[in-house]
């Protein structure tokens, strides 16, 4: 990423790229860390994960809405220092039904069609992640905050 | 490592051992140096270290993450020449300070040792693929001449690795879109053959296939290589030989072994009316030539030296591109390194003829009273001033910013004897150094002392010394006088200083030159006293450019002011920045896109804020305050004690509010420029490199500069 490219170019190059971030919730007085298969909407105002009703990031994140999520295009070598790239995104989660979780779930199997039967099982939830901003990490040390008002 | 590495992938091979296969492990001077010994062609006694050798340390040292650490900062597209300088700085100090590993050491010096023992040799790069059909990287990476003994010659092999990773180097694998962290590098080190004529012979003449070239220099080949010395130089029939035209050089030096490396001396007179070569040497000299084309099968450029009568090829290369095909830069990329004494021609005519001259110039062309003119005259002066201008612009060009290389040489020299972590330390060598920013803000030092003591009539005196000593011969009276009164009333609120307490100079210049022997100590007092003039110049070369763009403004506010049309042709051409003093405003960085991150938000409804913008580490120290963005004289005048001062590109001229500023960012980049240096000589936080500074940050940001990281967080 050089100093002039756009940072939303950027966010969308990085969630075209990877499938999974990693969800930052809170809850019984501690900070809690999971790895989600996600989809970012086309416009980048909202994350959509699924998870199982019993696991402890929903229970968390049921009992506090504000999270974050960290996806990167890191490769866990030298080159990451400069060359990946960091988003952390911001706001606050909700389970979605009806017709706006069909929506989410079309969008969601289609970048994770393998997890169809997961995303579909009467006991995962489809959560959305609406986010306030982006703080974007790119070159080990340039910052670039995206409010999404 | 130990036996089993030796003999599968060996850290150094013998000339009689290197074979075709070695190509990737030896570079192709190595090998093109074993086919021609094995033709029968003499060549000084010679191996390879192989580019398994430049492998190991790499990876024992863990330089790649190092390297990769200090190259990728920024983008490459965002990079500023000098940037790229001081990063190829410190990867150079990163190679200078590591050391070999004991067990590559280990296998590296028996051999070294065993084939040359205390013999003079010369120390060469020979990248794989660097002189391949479509590059050339002569002169790109280092060479090394007159090392001698295990321990120099290993150190200058470290030196040679890290040249792969030098300014120029870069840029021109960059052209070629090559990825330097996928090159790697072999070094020849060969013994030194101190012939008495040397050379260079084209088997075919680069820019005319019918014919040959040959040019020779007393002494060592150094000399023209370099081009410090001017050689004879022959034309050839290719056919046959026969000599075309000769060219005579003014004879007047040659190059030289010295105590350590090589040294420019005057040519014994006797031999100056003598040409390097006589006319039956020529044959022998193009039939070398010729030879190595036969056996390449390409015509090749041959470098050459002749001891005692017995003629040596000291190196081979296709000849790749004809002179001045469009798209290779390396030659540019070569004019990015200069010679001591080159600069030092360079330097005698700066200050003996092109200072001198300017100055008379101003005061010539500032002399006149445009107000008393009649429109022809006023016409007259104004094309006067332009042409006047524009010949100092071109001088400012060619001269003026190639003479900053002076500053950079002596950096090396300096990184080179003493190894200190800092590669910027050798710059406290050269601050202090009487530039007349500094001298200018004494002055205002002085208004401002004397409206400490309340007393207005010396304030009033030192206002109009100020104003005669550093005014613009065409600028407003008035208004420098109000614009230093500004400053200084400014700085009367604060206690009494000044440039900050630096380093002792006295003890630093000692160690210095202590880390020479004593033989080479005059030279390395010359060397530094080179680098401060180069240093005091990209100072002053402003200030006295800026004085003649501010008589042709004035000449042009003359026209408009009468309302005549002005010939947008007479508008200074922009190298140096103008002069907010004199009421322009400085250029911003037009070839740059359009922000990515102003704090406004866009149609998308995506509001973007830069938080943390990375540059270059340019003055140590941390601080937190109040951005001043200036962009024009208004923005100088109004700058208030404690603020950061945050500008496209600083200009000298600028300089006068930095003794009110807590730090400095810039978006221009680099350890040399004037942000820098002034940051330097006051001990301020510096950020250079910080792309759209002026951009990003707005005036009454809370800004933070960190100036140990080259950091800067806004908010």
């Amino acid at each position: 990423m050089t100093a002039v490219d756009e940072p939303l170019a950027v966010l969308r190059a990085l969630f075209a790229r990877q499938r999974l971030g990693v969800l930052a919730t809170h809850g019984e007085d501690h900070p809690y860390a999971s790895l989600v298969a996600v989809v970012a909407s086309s416009d980048l105002r909202h994350l959509y994960f699924a998870t199982t009703r019993a696991t402890r990031k929903f229970t968390f994140l049921t009992a506090d809405p504000n999270v974050a999520m960290l996806v990167d295009s890191r490769s866990d070598d030298d080159v990451d220092f400069h060359g990946a790239v960091a988003a952390t995104a911001v706001g606050a989660a909700r389970e979605l039904d009806g017709a706006e979780r069909a929506q989410a779930l079309d969008a969601f199997l289609r970048r994770h069609p393998h997890l169809r039967g997961f995303a579909d099982a009467p006991t995962s939830a489809l959560v959305e992640l609406q986010v306030r901003t982006y703080y974007l990490v790119s070159r080990f040390q340039n910052v670039t905050e995206l409010h999404m008002e | 490592m130990g036996e089993a590495q030796t003999r599968g992938t060996p850290f150094v091979v013998p000339a009689e051992e290197m074979d075709d296969a070695l190509a990737p492990r030896v570079g192709g001077k190595a090998l093109a140096l074993a086919r021609m010994a094995r033709a029968g062609i003499a060549v000084p006694p010679f191996i390879a270290v192989t580019t398994d050798a430049y492998g190991t340390f790499l990876d024992a040292a863990e330089l790649r993450a190092r390297v990769l650490f200090e190259l990728d900062r920024k983008d490459f597209a965002d990079m500023r020449w000098e940037e790229m300088w001081d990063a190829a700085l410190r990867i150079r100090n990163l190679f200078l300070t590591t050391p070999l590993p004991d067990e590559l050491r280990a296998v590296l010096a028996e051999p070294i040792a065993a084939r040359f023992g205390e013999t003079a040799t010369v120390v060469r790069s020979s990248a794989p693929g660097e002189d391949s059909a479509g590059a050339s990287f002569a002169g790109l990476h280092e060479s090394y001449v007159n090392v001698r003994g295990v321990d120099a010659i290993l150190e200058h092999v470290k030196l040679v690795w890290a040249s792969l990773w030098s300014d120029g180097a870069l840029l021109y694998r960059r052209e070629l879109g090559l990825d330097p962290t996928r090159s790697s590098m072999a070094v020849v080190v060969q013994e030194i053959v101190a012939g008495e004529r040397s050379g260079v012979a084209f088997s075919r003449h680069p820019e005319n296939e019918e014919k040959a070239l040959v040019e020779a220099v007393h002494g060592l080949n150094q000399g023209l290589v370099d081009g410090a010395v001017e050689p004879d130089r022959w034309i050839l029939a290719r056919r046959d030989g026969s000599v075309l035209e000769h060219r005579a050089a003014e004879r007047h030096d040659m190059m030289a072994p010295a105590a350590d490396g090589v040294r420019l001396v005057p040519l014994p007179v006797e031999r100056r009316s003598r040409a390097p070569l006589a006319d039956p040497e020529l044959p022998l000299v193009f039939g070398l030539a010729r030879r190595a084309e036969e056996h390449f099968a390409a015509p090749q450029d041959v470098e050459w030296t002749m001891r005692r009568d017995e003629l040596y090829a000291l190196q081979s290369r296709p000849i790749t591109t004809l002179a001045g095909e469009a798209g290779d830069g390396r030659a540019t990329y070569l004019s990015l390194r200069r010679s001591f004494d080159n600069l030092s021609a360079l330097r005698r005519r700066i200050e003996d003829e092109s200072i001198p001259a300017m100055v008379a110039a101003t005061q010539r062309l500032g002399a006149t009273d445009l107000a008393r003119m009649d429109e022809d005259d006023l016409a007259a002066a104004a094309r006067e001033r332009k042409a006047e201008h524009d010949r100092w612009v071109d001088v400012y060009i060619t001269d003026f910013i190639p003479f900053a290389h002076g500053a950079r040489l002596f950096g090396r020299a300096y990184n080179d004897a003493l190894r200190p972590d800092d590669p910027y330390e050798f710059a406290d060598l050269l601050t202090a150094t009487p530039m007349l920013s500094l001298r200018r803000n004494a002055a205002l030092e002085r208004i401002a002392a004397a409206i400490r003591a309340g007393d207005e009539a010396a304030a009033e005196r030192e206002v109009t010394r100020y104003v005669a000593a550093f005014g613009d011969a065409a600028g407003d009276a008035a208004a420098e006088a109000d614009a230093a009164l500004a400053v200084a009333r400014r700085l009367a609120a604060r206690p009494a200083g000044g440039p900050a307490a630096r380093p002792d100079r006295e003890r630093l210049e000692r160690r210095y030159l202590d880390a020479h022997p004593p033989e080479e100590r005059e030279r390395a007092a010359e060397l530094l006293d080179l680098a401060r003039a180069s240093w005091r110049l990209r100072d002053d070369d402003n200030l006295y450019l800026g004085s003649l763009e501010g008589l042709l403004n004035a000449a042009l506010e003359e026209l408009r002011r009468r309302g005549r049309p002005v010939d947008p042709r007479l508008e200074p051409r922009r190298v140096a920045l103008p002069s907010p003093l004199a009421g322009a405003a400085p250029t911003a960085g037009a070839d740059e896109a359009a922000p990515a991150g102003s704090a406004a938000p866009a149609a998308d409804g995506v509001r973007r804020q830069a938080r943390q913008i990375v540059g270059q580490p340019a003055g140590p120290g941390l601080a937190v305050g109040r951005a001043r963005v200036v962009e024009g004289r208004e923005d100088l005048l109004a700058f208030e004690d404690g603020e950061i001062l945050v500008c496209d590109a600083i200009g000298p001229e600028m300089t006068f509010v930095v003794p009110l500023a807590a730090a400095i960012v810039e978006r221009r980049g680099g350890m040399l420029i004037h942000g820098a240096i002034i940051a330097r000589e006051y001990g301020l936080p510096c950020v250079t490199g910080v792309p759209l500074a002026a951009e990003l940050i707005t005036t009454g940001d809370r800004v933070t500069v960190d100036g140990y990281l080259g950091i800067v967080v806004i908010g």
